[in-house]
């Protein structure tokens, strides 16, 4: 253990996802070490992240007004919505530039062991905006793992009487992974190769 | 290499067992929750699963009865090898009321075991479990209360059916008293306990033994107060409750 101010610091550190309490350590140390101008930039760049990003009334995508980047964007096309669990999922299908429709980000995924059911998701948004019937694909871009095939599986379930298009990206994507580490040129494939989904 | 000593004869161990839960462990690991055959509930590290190249695919997740090698540490076993015995969890994905009833049979399974306690009957009786679910023979939810009786019985919570849970007497059982420990005739019964139709106690009977013609045949009323049974005499087992038992949809 160490004095007041460093060990508040050590604490806060490993709180963060993927941040054990050895990192939160060095971590910390590198800090104190560091050129005071970078750490006060650092600090900065927190502040202002809780204070001027929020999440898209529209989509749930992280965005700096009300809505975000993508649903202000008059070019993209308002009749395909790809359904995703996170934002950091659209930054990484944004990289394949296969995809020139809107989001919809549910905010993780139905997972009834840890307590999340559907109505912990962004899904009563999502059938807001189906239901004018604009829309006529439903792109499901869940995570490649059970809980996300599960996901899917539920929503396409769910707006099967709307009669649009639902489709799942192609299973060239190797199961049981994350869909944030798929890389670009895979993932690329995987949205010209996606598949009807008939529930 | 693991050196061919007497510490890593020790330390190595394989079993086969079916997949409970996946937790996300740092940037692409996940801790990994088996019921093996033999040695009882493990948690064990599996390095790089989330990335979408890594060599176990989805032999780890959820459902699948999957033969595993284990390196015995301190603190959390690492998953050295991993190869798919039978991937129950690919046919449950695509019909959700049977996903969330097979959903519940894990996190009971890990309710009800210990760590590293050896629990045989509890994981053949999980195994059998996920099959019938998988093979569509049977409403999902009555295969889920079969499973959930038997899996109380096996702890050794049965509850009584045929007989009066405080005098053992075989007729006139009127109510259903869970602090009891199930049914109980007209002049045991405590105050406010339920009072199910008999062809539920009947159900849930036929459900504990297996006798499928029967439970198939039941009226969905009856399968509605037996489920509200099960759950409720299960939860007051178990402390901290089934969390996926409310998410299980019935068809
Ligand atoms: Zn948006
Ligand atoms: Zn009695």
């Amino acid at each position: 253990m160490y004095e007041g101010v460093v060990q508040n610091l050590i604490d806060e550190l490993g709180r963060l996802p993927g941040v054990g309490p050895k990192s939160a350590q060095r971590i910390a140390f590198h800090l104190l070490a560091a050129d005071p101008a970078d750490v006060l930039r650092l600090s900065q760049a927190l502040i202002e992240v809780k204070e001027k990003v929020r999440f898209c009334k529209t989509c749930g995508n992280v965005a700096e007004e009300e809505l975000c980047r993508i649903c202000r964007d008059p070019r993209r096309d308002e009749n395909v919505i790809c359904v995703v669990e996170e934002s950091k999922d659209v930054v990484a299908i944004e990289k394949t530039r296969e995809f020139r429709g809107k989001y919809h980000v549910l905010g993780g995924a139905i997972s009834p062991i840890e307590g999340v059911g559907p109505e912990d998701l962004r899904i009563r948004e999502l059938m807001q905006r189906l239901a004018d019937g604009a829309v006529t694909e439903l792109i499901l871009a869940t995570d490649p793992n059970l809980e996300g095939e599960a996901t899917a599986t539920y929503l396409a379930r769910l707006v099967k009487p709307m009669g649009l298009t639902v489709t799942r990206l192609a299973s060239g994507l190797p199961v049981g992974g994350d869909l944030e580490y798929a890389d670009e040129v895979t993932l690329g494939r995987a949205f010209e190769g996606r598949r009807l989904l008939d529930v | 290499m693991v050196p061919y000593g007497r510490m890593s004869v020790v330390s190595l161990y394989r079993d086969e067992g079916i997949v409970l839960r996946t937790q996300k462990l740092g940037e692409a690991d996940r801790i990994v929750t088996i019921l093996t055959r033999r040695t009882g509930r493990v948690r064990a590290a599996a390095k790089g699963v989330r990335k979408t190249k890594s060599r176990f695919g989805a032999r780890l997740e959820p459902f699948t009865h999957v033969d595993v090698q284990l390196y015995e540490r301190r603190s959390l076993d690492l998953i050295t090898q991993a190869e798919t015995i039978r991937p129950y969890g690919e046919p449950l994905v695509s019909d959700y009321p049977r996903y969330t009833a097979g959903t519940a049979m894990l996190e009971t399974t890990e309710k009800l075991t210990e760590e590293k306690e050896p629990a045989l009957r509890q994981f053949l009786l999980l195994v059998g479990g996920l099959r019938t679910l998988v093979d569509g023979s049977h409403e999902p939810r009555l295969v889920l209360d079969a499973f959930l009786l038997r899996s109380l019985s096996v702890a050794g919570w049965a509850p009584a059916l045929d007989e009066c849970a405080r005098c053992g007497s075989r007729g006139g059982l009127r109510g259903f008293a869970i602090a009891s420990g199930g049914a109980v005739c007209g002049t045991c019964r405590p105050p406010g306990s339920a009072s199910p139709a008999p062809q539920t106690l009947e159900l849930m009977l036929a459900l504990l033994r297996g006798e499928w013609t029967v439970a198939d045949e039941s009226e969905t009323r009856h399968r509605v107060e037996c489920s509200g049974l099960v759950a409720a005499y299960l939860q007051w087992h178990l402390e901290h409750g089934i969390r996926s038992l409310k998410h299980v949809e019935r068809v």
